[in-house]
């Protein structure tokens, strides 16, 4: 009797101690390495999945898919062109108006090698950890926006909330006129809801949201979510804003870990 | 042959792994909700079948275990692990004579219990579940209850795991 009063207790703290205090972080570190083989292994099926899928493919489809990439090549190369040039040209007028120059992000690649098991919770298990650089709070993108950020690290793996879980908000603005707002996860999937609206705000279905880089978080103008639905209830404070996150949330299997370096025009 | 050494520690250790890895494996979202709680279920099995080495420290073990698997709140399934192993260390000598079907209830209750403690820690964190969709693992062990209670009994009887 005297055990299950101990086990129960403990574990009663340990409840405490991780949601008041949040002080476990490393030993949850810790004990996160050692879960990562179950988590390799539990992968494995996928992998095989992918494996059969690039190494057993005709020669036909490699070919038309090698069209098909070279074509988009040519095209994302095509719209860079200039972006030397309005790279350069915006660091002169960040320059004339004193203000920190945002000069490049750059990206490291990560593969998925978990999803968190319970539906409610969206987290995703990354196979980068600390020994790659990696923080807590770093952004998390893929190639058609932001996906979330990271939340806890261990030595080679770490684990990442996605947008549109239930306690995750970010701050972001409409793309179109700048108007700022916080959106926040609602636990599914493919929907996020932004808040606090008021309901003359000018913001219109199919307007895309950025990240407006307030908080600090988060760089500037990374893709969040195209706006679904406004419903504007004259009886209501706010208005309900309903969107869909940019990313492939729940498609993805290789994501990008941002680094942001700013550099202050004076130095 | 029929003693070794550790009494088939190793056994009791790699069914406990193996219902690890099933607890992550990557599912489709439309069975998501329905994951059979594998490693509450492998739990009770050698609660039932062996009392006398598996309970309470090892539902506690475990369930820190299976939080950082899940990245849930540390504590949410030691908590309703513990409890779990309890409740079968209490019904062991019944549950042994109860025929298959009658088990599998009481695992649909002992399951539920779970998950009821699990939403109960959630709820304090502040992530809340569609209603009543989180009782479905119980109803999912419960119908896998004579497929694991037939494996994992074969493995003991082939180990002789005592």
């Amino acid at each position: 009797m005297l055990r299950v009063l101990l086990a129960i207790l403990l574990a009663v703290g340990l409840i405490t101690a991780d949601l008041r205090f949040n002080n476990l972080q490393t030993g949850r570190a810790a004990l996160d390495s050692l879960a990562s083989p179950i988590f390799w292994v539990a992968n494995l099926p996928a992998r095989l999945g992918l494996w059969t899928e690039t190494h057993i493919q005709s020669r036909g489809q490699l070919l038309e898919e090698n069209v098909r990439l070279q074509q988009e090549n040519l095209l994302l190369q095509g719209r860079s062109q200039q972006m030397a040039s309005l790279q350069a040209e915006n660091v002169r007028l960040r320059a004339l108006l004193n203000s920190s120059a945002l000069l490049r992000d750059d990206v490291l690649v990560a593969e998925l090698i978990g999803v968190s098991p319970d539906p409610e919770r969206l987290q995703l298990v990354l196979n980068k950890g600390a020994s790659d650089g990696v923080f807590v709070g770093q952004p998390l993108i893929d190639a058609d926006g932001l996906m979330g950020q990271i939340v806890q690290v261990s030595g080679s793996t770490s684990r990442a909330l996605l947008i549109t879980d239930v306690t995750h908000s970010v701050p972001v603005q409409v793309n179109r006129n700048g108007v700022r707002a916080i959106a926040e996860g609602t636990g599914v999937l493919g929907s996020l809801e932004v808040r606090h609206v008021s309901a003359t705000t000018d913001i219109l279905p199919g307007d895309l949201l950025v990240t407006s880089g307030l908080g600090g978080r988060f760089p500037e103008g990374y893709p969040v979510a195209v706006v679904k639905e406004v419903e504007r209830d004259p009886g209501e404070a706010f208005a309900r804003v309903v969107a869909t996150p940019s990313a492939a949330l729940d498609r993805t299997r290789h994501v990008l870990l941002v680094f942001t370096t700013y550099d202050n025009p004076e130095n | 042959m029929a003693d070794r050494g550790g009494h088939g520690y190793g056994v009791i250790l790699l069914t406990f792994v193996a219902a690890c890895v099933l607890a992550v494996l990557p599912l489709p979202p439309w069975l998501q909700w329905g994951r059979p709680e594998w490693v509450a279920i492998t739990l009770i099995y050698w609660c039932i079948a062996l009392p006398h080495r598996v309970g309470i420290a090892t539902g506690f073990l475990l369930g820190v275990g299976l939080d950082v698997l899940e990245g849930s709140v540390l504590g949410q399934n030691a908590f309703a692990l513990v409890v779990v192993a309890l409740l079968s260390l209490i019904l062991y000598q019944r549950l042994r004579v109860y025929s298959l079907w009658q088990q599998a209830a009481v695992v649909f209750i002992l399951v539920g219990i779970n998950q009821l403690i699990c939403q109960w820690v959630q709820n304090l964190e502040g992530v809340s579940a569609l209603p009543l969709l989180f009782l479905l693992p119980a109803f999912s062990s419960a119908l896998l209850w004579p497929v694991v209670l037939h494996t994992l009994r074969g493995l003991r009887r082939y180990y002789r795991v005592s």
